[in-house]
């Protein structure tokens, strides 16, 4: 009995929370303009989709931005934890706290400070401040990916190396980086999906026309409801679904206990 | 005689505030087994790893074959270690790990082979080169470990307690062949342990070490039978310690009687600590001997019986024997003059 | 051995960019430009006390109060009953759970308006069923919604966590002693589960009260919550010294509640910062 009602009550929550997202996906099939009604399925809005040409700057733009700030926060990120890695605990919890420091911040807060900051030097807002913020807003990401491999290091690792003959840069690139790889890597599909997906810090940050497909998206939305929205839409969650249960993966395969769920 | 391979000169090293090493002074010879043997803490790892240039001295100098290699990084020293958990590279396998020095020195693809095979043979492992790292046992992980450093062929060896984590059986059969190893190859192997018996099988020379401090240098029978303090008798074997007063020349004072020993050059009077091995006493009829006391209890360990024996000034003294008395029996303890050393008093560091 | 300092280009980089920020938005809130030049002043702060704007302060804290005690009376069972079931049906369950999360903030936001519409799908079925038409949009309850829909998962999941971890013979060990379900549920789970609720509740409160798209999108172009307001500020009336300041307010008001919440967090499962 108890089972029963339970079960039930978790249905009507996934009904819930799945509707909103089935009906965008579904809608995006449909031939009319209506919000109620079926009309038919269709691929048109599909197609206008990939006619319209600001969408498609956009989707450029945020390609080029995500692979650019993801690969340059992983690069940067990676060094920076092993710097940390080496630190004295206070140094250490002094960087651990400036690392955190934007990952709690509400987007807003970030947002509006960079863009002030921006303007105080008398940086256009464009896709250099566009890159610049979202670098800012991976590289503790990549780092807090990155750091638990580190950890896991056997230490006499690299002093192996270095007591066969290795230098520390060689040492490095053979030794270590192959070990810490996985960690790598998962850090930049997160900064990537990351950078994909924001869009309050990107809106405060860019300009001189260059937007990302989630402004296109709150601009279009804002003007009403709009069916080619809804096949974005539609295509976004499947990119980004794809992404992040591959991240997903990733990190239930290298944790120590089985559920790894990436809560973001 | 053989040279001096290394030389340590006045070595001191602080952690941030901790002396770990507070001095040494110490030679190495050519092709010796020297064994660095002391509690945790006492400085043993610490040399070690300056030897290999892992960690730099507060001051002093270390010379290796007549150069002062101080400062020189660890890739350049001539020395390979074999570490504690044998930090061997998981994403290689085994000839790939055993190669890593030999690649880095650019050697000739079929030198690299033939050299690996070699050490393989020399470690019984061979046919492993393709096997992973963790499809290994400890004890073959270790061997590969062994064979990476010497395949290097170093002038030095340096092992920084690398039996610790195998099992009993494991472990001595391993002593057996790195001994035979050093033997067969004649070059220094430098050896970090706290186990004294490992210690006594291996070495040529033993360095007993405490508090950052060497305590005694000689050979294991040196070491063994005359210890030059307490604490390097009740650290080597199982020693009964007891204060004692040397009355003069010969002749000492302990647990309520007096003795006749085979030391001398004391002063008259002076207190000292007379250490007495387990083994080196006899249990007689009670009426056979001075010092008398009741067994308090028996333990049988195979290869001898352990028993407590309580004398009448209170000290429990340990007997080993292959006979043995069952508790509560008054017994007499008899002890020859040879078999009583006598040692100054350690003073507190 | 290696260096420390390899790290040192991204501490610049981050008191760049994230330190010297937050300075910035502080050095605006304080000032104020008369007659072309920045005066030190209190006087953004004290418009911020304004009745207009208290009345936004207080709507933002009231809406975010309220959803994430819906969230907390939603979300409690959820999380019980994903923490009861068989362990190989139970990660694909919060997988399948957290899935929508991954959607696009703004694409869940979005995706509510065309169903609360009054022509979208909710008002169709109504009128398939001969029920009245409701107006659902751009009001209070549609703002709500959008918060709730948005942040269960947040407060499910730290609950559902803490509630795994629960030792069974804590329960049985109770059961023993002659305790019924519900004085179980009262006296061993729920205070064992407080690190999560209260997890649970900064998670929810904290990007409830700061949000700014679901108030525009679901509430409509005049409704002003505080991350409208400053939105507002700094995009189309560009008082940003008047924008910095209600900022400040928020972050203090954000501090305050995590402040409050570290208090009841005793295991400090918190962020670093605490």
């Amino acid at each position: 009995m108890k089972k029963a009602f339970g079960r039930f009550y978790l249905v009507l929550i996934f009904a819930f929370l799945y509707a909103p997202v089935l009906t965008l996906i579904v809608f995006s099939f449909n031939d009319s303009r209506s919000r109620g009604n079926w009309g038919g399925f269709t691929l048109k809005w599909y197609s206008a989709l990939f006619r319209d040409r600001h969408v498609l700057s956009s989707l450029y733009y945020t390609l080029s931005i995500a692979l650019l700030s993801a690969l340059i926060a992983t690069v940067a990120g990676t060094a920076a934890a092993i710097g940390i890695h080496n630190m004295k605990k206070i140094l250490k919890s002094f960087v651990m706290n400036l690392t955190y420091l934007p990952v709690i911040s509400p987007d807003i807060v970030t947002g509006i400070s960079l863009m002030i900051l921006f303007v105080f030097v008398r940086l256009n807002l464009g896709f250099t401040t566009l890159l610049l913020a979202h670098i800012t807003f991976n590289i503790p990401y990549v780092i807090l990916s990155v750091l638990p491999k580190l950890k896991q290091l056997n230490k006499h690792m690299y002093e192996a190396a270095l007591d066969l003959g290795a230098k520390p840069l060689y040492a490095f690139f053979r030794v270590i980086l192959p070990e810490i790889m996985p960690g790598v890597v998962t850090g930049f599909l997160l900064a990537f999906t990351l950078s994909l997906d924001d869009f309050i810090i990107s809106f405060f940050t860019t300009g001189s026309g260059v937007s990302t497909l989630s402004i296109t998206i709150y601009s279009m939305a804002r003007l009403g409801i709009n069916p080619k929205i809804n096949a974005l839409s539609t295509l976004m969650f499947i990119v980004v679904l794809a992404l992040l249960l591959i991240v997903n993966k990733r990190s239930s395969a290298n944790s120590k206990n089985g559920t790894a769920v990436m809560n973001i | 005689m053989s040279k001096h391979i290394i030389e340590l000169v006045d070595l001191v090293k602080d952690y941030d505030g901790t002396e770990a090493l507070k001095g040494i002074n110490l030679y190495i010879r050519q092709n010796e087994f020297i064994t660095f043997l002391g509690p945790s803490g006492c400085g043993k790892t610490t040399t070690l790893r300056l030897i290999g240039g892992f960690e730099k001295p507060t001051s002093g100098k270390i010379i290796f074959e007549g150069v002062d290699i101080t400062d020189m990084p660890p890739y350049k020293r001539k020395v390979n270690t074999v570490f504690q958990k044998y930090a061997l590279f998981p994403h290689m396998n085994v000839f790939e790990n055993i190669a890593f020095g030999l690649r880095i020195k650019k050697t000739d693809k079929k030198v690299i082979s033939e050299k690996v095979s070699r050490m393989l043979k020399l470690v019984n492992l061979e046919g492993f080169e393709k096997r992973s790292v963790d499809s290994l046992s400890g004890g073959q992980q270790q061997r590969v470990a062994i064979a990476r450093a010497l395949v290097n062929e170093p002038e030095v060896l340096l092992l920084d307690e690398p039996l610790g984590a195998l099992d009993l059986k494991l472990r001595k059969e391993m002593q057996l062949e790195l001994k035979r190893m050093q033997q067969q190859l004649g070059i220094t192997f430098i050896y970090v342990t706290h186990d004294q018996e490992e210690a006594l099988t291996m070495s040529d020379t033993i360095v007993v070490m405490q508090n950052g401090t060497i305590q005694q240098i000689g050979t294991p029978e040196d070491i063994y039978n005359e210890p030059k303090n307490a604490f390097v008798a009740d650290f080597i074997g199982e020693s009964n310690i007891i204060d004692g007063v040397m009355l003069r020349d010969y002749r000492v004072r302990f647990a309520g009687h007096e003795f006749d020993c085979v030391d001398k050059g004391f002063g008259i009077n002076e207190d000292v600590d007379v250490v007495i091995r387990p083994e080196d006493i006899r249990l007689v009829p009670r009426d056979e001997s001075p010092l008398q006391g009741t067994v308090k209890s028996v333990i049988f360990k195979g290869v001898h019986y352990e028993m407590q024996v309580d004398d009448h000034n209170g000290y429990g003294w340990i007997v080993h024997s292959t006979s043995m008395e069952p508790e509560n029996t008054d017994v007499g303890l008899q002890i020859s003059p040879q078999d009583i050393q006598i040692m100054k008093k350690v003073s507190a560091i | 051995m290696k260096k420390g300092w390899i790290s040192y280009p991204y501490i610049l980089w981050m008191i760049i960019f994230t330190i010297v920020p937050l300075l910035l938005v502080m050095y605006y809130g304080f000032t104020k430009t008369e007659n072309g030049t920045m005066v030190l002043t209190p006087d953004n702060f004290i418009r911020v006390m304004e009745p207009t704007y208290l009345k936004v302060l207080w709507r933002s804290v009231l809406l975010a109060l309220v959803s994430t005690v819906v969230c907390f009376i939603i979300g409690y069972p959820v999380a019980m009953i994903l923490a009861g079931r068989d362990i190989s049906r139970k990660s694909t369950l919060v997988l399948l759970f957290v899935i929508p999360m991954w959607m696009n903030f703004l694409l869940r936001t979005y995706a509510w308006m065309t169903l609360l519409d009054r022509k979208g799908l909710i008002n169709t079925l109504l009128g398939a069923l001969g029920l009245p038409q409701l107006n659902l949009l751009y009001t209070d309850f549609a703002v709500i919604l959008g918060m709730v829909y948005n942040f269960l998962p947040f407060m499910v999941l730290p609950i559902y966590s803490v509630l795994r971890k629960i030792d069974r013979s804590l329960i049985e060990a109770a059961e023993d002693l002659g305790s019924d379900t519900v004085t179980v549920f009262r006296k061993v789970i729920f205070p064992l589960s407080l690190p999560g609720v209260v997890s649970g509740i900064t998670m929810v409160f904290m990007p409830a009260v700061t949000t700014f798209i679901i108030s525009k999108l679901l509430g409509g172009s005049q409704y002003m919550l505080i991350g409208n307001l400053i939105e507002d500020q700094f995009m189309r009336v560009y008082d940003w010294n008047f924008g910095s300041a209600v900022s400040i307010i928020m972050m203090l008001l954000i501090l305050l509640s995590m402040g409050v919440m570290a208090r009841y967090d005793k295991e400090g499962t918190g962020g670093g910062l605490f």
